[in-house]
C-alpha cells in the first residue's frame, strides 16, 4: 500500500513537553552521561594508548664534531646518517616507551669523555627533544658541548599512533602465547563446569534427593569469596609443602591444573543458577508423552532434557567462559609461570609499567570477551520467549537407585566446595603450616602484614556499603525513566546499549581504563583518583548490567497504565515513583544491593588498579599478603569476607521478609 | 465512500452550540502503517460515544490521540473550546479508565481514590468527604480500607472509575473498560456505568469491541475499520440502516447474497428477482443484497404464492437449531446457486407454521429490509 504518500502535506504535530517530560529527559540524559564518563571514556582513552608509539627518529638530530683543537673542520652529520654507516641501532633499539631514551655518543665508536674535541648538537625540527644530564633541549639551535658534557646528551623518541605496540606484542612469543593459554584454559574450565554444574543441577530438580534446600546453599557459597580464595586453599592442599601432593603425582599445581580447579570452584555457582533455571521451566507433559511411547530414558534425556534445557546450556557457556578469561585473581595467585591475558595485564602495568602493552593487552582481551557476552545476550533473548510459554512443572517421583546416585554426586561437589572453604579456614587458624599446628588467632593480626591490616576490611564493608546504596539509587532511577518516560526514542535506545557494555567489559581492562581516563592531570574528574570515590564508581560501572536488567525485569512487570492514569489526575511522575513504584520494586531493589555489595567485597580486578594506601580493600590485602608470602594471613582475609557476604545475605533476607509483611500486606489477599 | 458521505454524521438535530469535542483530519502513522486515516468527529457536551470496531482498526488509538497519550501524526483535537492538539496528558482535561484497572496495588482503595484530589488545595478533611462519596457512589463504601488484590474485578474497576471522576474531569475515557471481567459482571456493570454518567452529565468516550456492549450503553456509536470512520450514528441508526457492508455484518448477523442491479429498485439473485430499498448503483452493478436473519418473513407450507406476490421464494428447510428464544434456520434455494439463506423465525411462528426440516415454504424477503451494497474492498485500492 502507498499510504505514506496520501498524507496530506505539512508539517507532523509535535508535542509539546510536561514538565514531568522534561524532568525525565534531563535525569535520562544525566544518568547517560555518568555512563558515557565511567565507561566510554575511559575505554576510549586505553584505546588511543594502545595505538599510541614511541620512536626514535634519527633524521631529527644533528651533530658535528671538531678536531682535538676544537676547531669544527667537518661538515654536520645527520645521526640518521651516522647509524647507516655504522648500524649501531637495529629497528628493535629504534622502537620506545614514552620515556626511551638513546645515547647519542653510541654514534661515535671512537668517543672518549677524557678527549679534547668538542661536540655540536641540535635538532632539524622544532619537534626534536634530547637531554642534556637531565636538562631539557629542543630546536634547532646548535649547542657546543665538550666531551665530559656530550656523554650525557640522550636523544628523546617522538610520539605517533600506529599498530607498532601490537605487532611488538603478536611478534613477542612470551607475550602472544598468553592468548593461547587463555583461550585453552577458559575451554576446558568452561566444558568440566558446566557438565559438573548440569549433573548437579540435574540432580536437584529431577530426583528426589533428600537437603536440597542445603545443597543450593553450599552451590552458591562460592558466590561469597573472592575468586583467589580457591587458589590459596589449593597451594594448602597441593602446593610445595602441601598436604595432598602425592594425589598429583608430581605435577605441580602452580600452573594449568590449580587454575583449572579453582575456576571450577568459582565459576560453578553460576553455571548452576542459569542450569538450575532451565532445568525448572521444562515442561513435564514432554517426559509424560516419552514415557507413553515407551521411550528409554537415555534416549528422553538426549532428546527432550537436553533440548529442553539447549539456551541454559549455551547461556553459561559462555558465562563461564566469559568469567574465566577475565579473571585475574586466580591465575595471580596460583598460575605460576602460565601467563594467562589478565594477568599479562597487571605484569605489564604494575610490574614493568608499561602502559601502552597493558593497554594492548587489555584491548586482546576485550576481543573474547565482547564476542562471549554477545552470544549470551542473544540466546537470553530467547530464552525469554519459551520461559513464558504454558507448561507443566516436573513433578520426580522417588527411585531408589537414581535417588541414590544423585546423592552421591551431590555430596562429592559439595565436599569439594566445602573442602575448600574448610581447609582455608583452618590454615588460617593455624600457627606456622606446617611445622607447628597449634590453633592460634595470630593471622588474624591483619596490622602487622602488608596488605592495609584491618583497616583495609573496613574499607571494603565502607565500599560495598557505598556501592550497594549510590548504585542501586543510581541504577533503578536510571532503569526506570528509559523504561517509563515518553518518546525520546533515540536517547532511550542509546541508554539501553550504554547500560548492557559494562558486562562485556573485563574488570581488569576497566580499571586500566580508569588510570588512563583519571589519572590525566588535564581531566578535571582527577581529583577522585585515588579516593574512595573512585572505587564505588568503578564497581557500580563494573556491575551495572546484571543490576540494570533486574531492574527492567521488575518494572516490566508494573501495569504500563500507571503513568497515564497519574498524568490524567494531574500528579507528578515522581509521586508515583516515590510512593507507587520504589514500594512495590522493593523486592528487586533488595536484591541489586546485595548482588552489588557482595560483589564489592570480592572484587580484584577493577579495583586492583585504583586503590591507594587509604583505601586499601580486603580482597586486594589477600591478593597483596598472598604476594608477600603472607597465606595463611591471605586465607583468613579471605574468609572474613566469606563471613561478611554470608552475614550480608542472612540480613539481607531477614530485611526481606520483614519488609515484605510489613509494607508490602497489599500482596496477599 | 460514497455511502460514508451519504451518512448522516448526526443522528439528531445539531444544536447551535459548539461540540465539547471537535476532531478534524486526524492521521496516526506507525512506520507505513496508518492506524488513523483522516478522522474527523464531533461530541457533544455529556454525550456518551462509543467507538466500536474489530482489533486494529484504530479505536484505541483514537482515543489515546484525545488523551494525549499516543500523539496522532496529524490533524486536530479541540476541547471545550482550547486547542489540545499537542499537548502533554497532563495539561489536557481528562479522566481514563483501562481494561487493566491499573489501580496501585500498594496504596489502599481509599488512597487510590484520593491520588488525584492531593496536591490541589484540598484540605485533609475535603479530600475524606469526597471519597467517602465517591465510594457511595460507586456501591462500594464498606470497602475503603482494603487493597485492590483484595476485591473482585468488577469492584476494582469500579473503583478505577471513582478515581478516574475524583477531579470531575470534563472528559470521560474509557479504553475496554469490562473486557477483563466475566459475562455476568460485564452486563450488570455496563448498565451501572451508564447510570452514573447519565447522573453526573459527564462527556464519555468508550472503546470497545462489543458490539452489545455499545448497542446498549452509546448515545451514539462511530464504527471503524482500517484506521477510518465507516458511519457514525445512534445504536438503533447503525443497525437498521448500516451504511456499509462492513458495517452492516459488523453491527448484528447479516446474509450477504450476490446480486445484479436491474433498475433502481430491482435486482437479480440468482434466477429471481426482487424488489429492494432504494440505491444509487447503475444498472448491470454487481452488488450484495444484505437482509438481517430475523427480517426473513416465514410462510406457511400450505401457503401459494398469487400471481402479484413480491419478494416470495421457495426455500428447503436444512438444519434448525433451537437458540432459546428462536429457532436459527439454515434455508437453501435451487435458485440461489448453492448460496444458503439463514433465517432467524420465532418460536412462536415456528410452532404455529409447524415447521421443520426438509419442508419446503415460501420465505418473503421484504423489500425494504432488503438492502443493495457495494462488495468489501479488497486491500486497499478504494481508498
Amino acid at each position: 500500500m502507498t499510504d505514506a504518500a496520501t498524507l496530506p502535506p505539512g508539517r507532523d504535530v509535535k508535542p509539546r513537553l510536561s514538565r514531568d517530560d522534561v524532568m525525565m529527559r534531563s535525569w535520562m540524559i544525566v544518568i547517560a552521561l555518568y555512563l558515557v564518563v565511567t565507561l566510554v571514556f575511559p575505554l576510549y582513552a586505553m584505546l588511543s594508548k594502545s595505538f599510541s608509539t614511541y620512536h626514535f627518529d634519527l633524521g631529527q638530530f644533528e651533530f658535528q664534531v671538531s678536531d682535538d683543537d676544537g676547531v669544527f673542520a667537518t661538515d654536520p652529520v645527520l645521526a640518521s646518517t651516522l647509524n647507516d654507516q655504522l648500524g649501531v641501532f637495529g629497528e628493535a633499539d629504534l622502537r620506545a616507551g614514552s620515556d626511551g631514551r638513546l645515547p647519542a655518543t653510541k654514534l661515535f665508536p671512537d668517543f672518549s669523555f677524557r678527549s679534547s674535541k668538542m661536540y655540536r648538537v641540535r635538532g632539524t625540527s622544532d619537534e626534536a627533544v634530547y637531554l642534556v644530564g637531565s636538562t631539557r633541549h629542543s630546536g634547532t639551535a646548535w649547542q657546543e658541548l665538550d666531551s665530559n658534557t656530550f656523554r650525557r646528551v640522550q636523544m628523546r623518541p617522538v610520539s605517533g599512533t600506529g599498530f607498532g605496540n601490537f605487532v611488538t606484542y603478536f611478534s613477542t612469543p612470551a607475550l602472544s602465547n598468553s592468548i593461547k593459554n587463555s583461550l585453552v584454559i577458559s575451554t576446558i574450565a568452561t566444558v568440566l563446569t558446566v557438565t559438573l554444574a548440569f549433573g548437579f543441577a540435574y540432580a536437584l530438580n529431577r530426583s528426589c534427593l533428600r537437603f536440597k534446600g542445603a545443597f543450593r546453599i553450599i552451590a552458591m557459597a562460592p558466590i561469597l569469596v573472592p575468586s583467589l580464595l580457591p587458589g590459596i586453599a589449593l597451594v594448602y592442599l597441593f602446593g610445595n609443602q602441601g598436604m595432598l601432593k602425592e594425589l598429583l603425582m608430581g605435577q605441580s599445581i602452580y600452573g594449568p591444573i590449580g587454575i583449572l580447579i579453582g575456576s571450577v570452584f568459582f565459576t560453578f555457582p553460576h553455571a548452576f543458577l542459569i542450569l538450575s533455571t532451565a532445568l525448572a521451566i521444562s515442561d513435564a507433559r514432554l517426559y509424560e508423552a516419552a514415557d507413553s511411547l515407551k521411550t528409554s530414558p537415555w534416549k528422553t534425556f538426549w532428546t527432550v532434557t537436553i533440548p529442553g534445557a539447549r539456551y541454559g546450556i549455551i547461556s553459561a557457556t559462555f558465562v563461564v567462559f566469559n568469567l574465566v578469561i577475565t579473571d585475574f585473581g586466580l591465575p595471580k595467585v596460583i598460575g605460576g609461570q602460565f601467563n594467562v591475558l589478565a594477568v599479562d595485564i597487571y605484569k605489564q602495568v604494575i610490574g614493568q609499567q608499561n602502559f601502552e602493552m597493558g593497554a594492548v593487552v587489555s584491548v586482546v582481551l576485550l576481543i573474547p570477551a565482547v564476542f562471549a557476552f554477545a552470544i549470551d545476550r542473544i540466546v537470553q533473548r530467547r530464552q525469554v520467549a519459551q520461559l513464558s510459554a504454558r507448561s507443566v512443572p516436573y513433578e520426580p517421583k522417588p527411585q531408589k537407585g537414581r535417588d541414590r546416585v544423585a546423592m552421591i554426586y551431590c555430596s562429592v561437589i559439595g565436599v569439594f566446595i566445602i573442602g575448600l572453604l574448610a581447609i582455608c579456614q583452618y590454615a588460617a587458624l593455624i600457627k606456622f603450616w606446617p611445622y607447628d599446628l597449634s590453633l592460634s588467632l595470630n593471622n588474624y593480626q591483619f596490622d602487622l602484614m602488608d596488605g592495609g591490616g584491618w583497616g583495609s576490611y573496613f574499607n571494603s564493608i565502607k565500599l560495598g556499603l557505598l556501592t550497594a546504596i549510590v548504585g542501586t539509587g543510581v541504577v533503578f532511577f536510571g532503569a526506570y525513566l528509559v523504561e517509563k518516560a515518553n518518546g525520546f526514542e533515540m536517547g532511550r535506545g542509546f541508554f539501553q546499549m550504554v547500560a548492557m557494555l559494562p558486562m562485556a567489559v573485563p574488570g581488569m581492562v576497566l580499571g586500566l581504563a580508569y588510570i588512563f581516563f583519571f589519572n590525566n592531570p588535564a581531566n578535571p574528574l582527577n581529583a577522585i583518583y585515588g579516593t574512595m570515590a573512585i572505587l564505588v564508581v568503578c564497581t557500580v560501572t563494573h556491575f551495572y548490567t546484571v543490576s540494570h536488567l533486574t531492574a527492567v525485569t521488575a518494572l516490566k512487570q508494573m501495569d504500563r497504565e500507571f503513568e497515564s492514569v497519574s498524568a490524567s489526575l494531574k500528579q507528578p511522575t515522581m509521586k508515583l515513583f516515590r510512593r507507587v513504584t520504589v514500594p512495590v520494586c522493593l523486592p528487586a531493589l533488595l536484591d541489586i544491593s546485595i548482588y552489588l555489595f557482595v560483589n564489592a567485597m570480592t572484587t580484584v580486578s577493577a579495583v586492583v588498579f585504583l586503590y591507594s594506601p587509604k583505601t586499601a580493600l580486603a580482597s586486594i590485602a589477600v591478593l597483596n599478603m598472598d604476594d608477600a608470602g603472607d597465606i595463611a594471613p591471605a586465607a583468613a582475609m579471605g574468609m572474613m569476607i566469606f563471613y561478611t557476604n554470608a552475614a550480608a545475605r542472612i540480613i539481607h533476607l531477614l530485611v526481606s521478609r520483614g519488609l515484605l509483611t510489613r509494607t508490602q500486606a497489599w500482596r496477599f489477599r | 465512500m460514497n455511502a460514508l458521505k451519504s451518512a448522516p454524521v448526526l443522528a439528531h438535530e445539531v444544536p447551535a452550540k459548539d461540540p465539547y469535542l471537535e476532531i478534524s483530519d486526524l492521521w496516526k502513522l506507525y512506520g507505513d502503517f496508518v492506524a488513523l486515516r483522516d478522522v474527523s468527529l464531533k461530541v457533544e457536551e455529556g454525550e456518551f460515544v462509543c467507538f466500536l470496531g474489530p482489533s486494529g482498526c484504530g479505536k484505541t488509538t483514537l482515543l489515546r490521540a484525545i488523551a494525549g497519550l499516543d500523539l496522532q501524526t496529524r490533524g486536530t483535537v479541540i476541547q471545550n473550546g482550547q486547542d489540545v492538539s499537542n499537548l502533554p496528558p497532563s495539561r489536557r482535561d481528562f479522566g481514563i479508565v483501562f481494561q487493566s484497572y491499573a489501580l496501585f496495588p500498594n496504596l489502599t482503595i481509599r488512597k487510590n481514590i484520593a491520588y488525584g484530589l492531593e496536591n490541589a488545595g484540598r484540605s485533609k478533611e475535603e479530600i475524606t468527604v469526597r471519597v467517602t462519596e465517591l465510594l457511595d457512589m460507586v456501591g462500594l463504601s464498606e470497602q475503603g480500607n482494603k487493597y485492590p488484590a483484595q476485591l473482585s474485578g468488577g469492584q476494582q474497576q469500579r473503583i478505577a472509575l471513582a478515581r478516574a471522576i475524583a477531579t470531575s474531569p470534563g472528559l470521560l475515557l474509557l479504553d475496554e473498560p469490562l473486557s477483563a471481567l466475566d459475562a455476568k459482571v460485564r452486563v450488570h456493570l455496563r448498565h451501572e456505568i451508564k447510570e452514573l454518567q447519565r447522573k453526573l452529565g459527564v462527556t464519555t468516550v468508550m472503546v470497545t469491541h462489543d458490539q452489545e456492549e455499545a448497542l446498549s450503553m452509546a448515545d451514539r456509536i462511530v464504527v471503524m475499520n482500517h484506521g477510518v470512520i465507516e458511519q457514525v450514528g445512534a445504536p438503533t441508526e447503525v443497525y437498521k440502516n448500516p451504511a456499509s457492508l462492513f458495517v452492516a455484518g459488523f453491527i448484528g448477523e447479516m446474509n450477504q447474497l450476490e446480486a445484479q442491479i436491474l433498475s433502481e429498485n430491482r435486482l437479480r439473485i440468482g434466477k429471481h428477482e426482487f424488489e429492494c430499498r432504494d440505491h444509487d448503483f447503475d444498472p448491470g452493478t454487481t452488488v450484495v443484497a444484505a437482509i438481517r436473519p430475523d427480517d426473513v418473513v416465514p410462510h406457511g407450507s400450505d401457503f401459494v404464492p398469487d400471481a402479484g406476490a413480491k419478494n416470495c421464494e421457495l426455500v428447503r428447510i436444512g438444519d434448525m437449531e433451537f437458540l432459546g428464544s428462536f429457532w436459527r434456520c439454515h434455508l437453501i434455494s435451487d435458485d440461489f446457486h448453492g448460496a444458503e439463506l439463514i433465517a432467524d423465525f420465532s418460536v412462536n411462528a415456528v410452532r404455529r407454521l409447524s415447521l421443520a426440516t426438509r419442508q419446503e415454504i415460501h420465505v418473503e424477503l421484504p423489500r425494504e429490509n432488503l438492502i443493495a451494497f457495494a462488495p468489501e474492498a479488497q486491500g486497499g485500492d478504494d481508498d
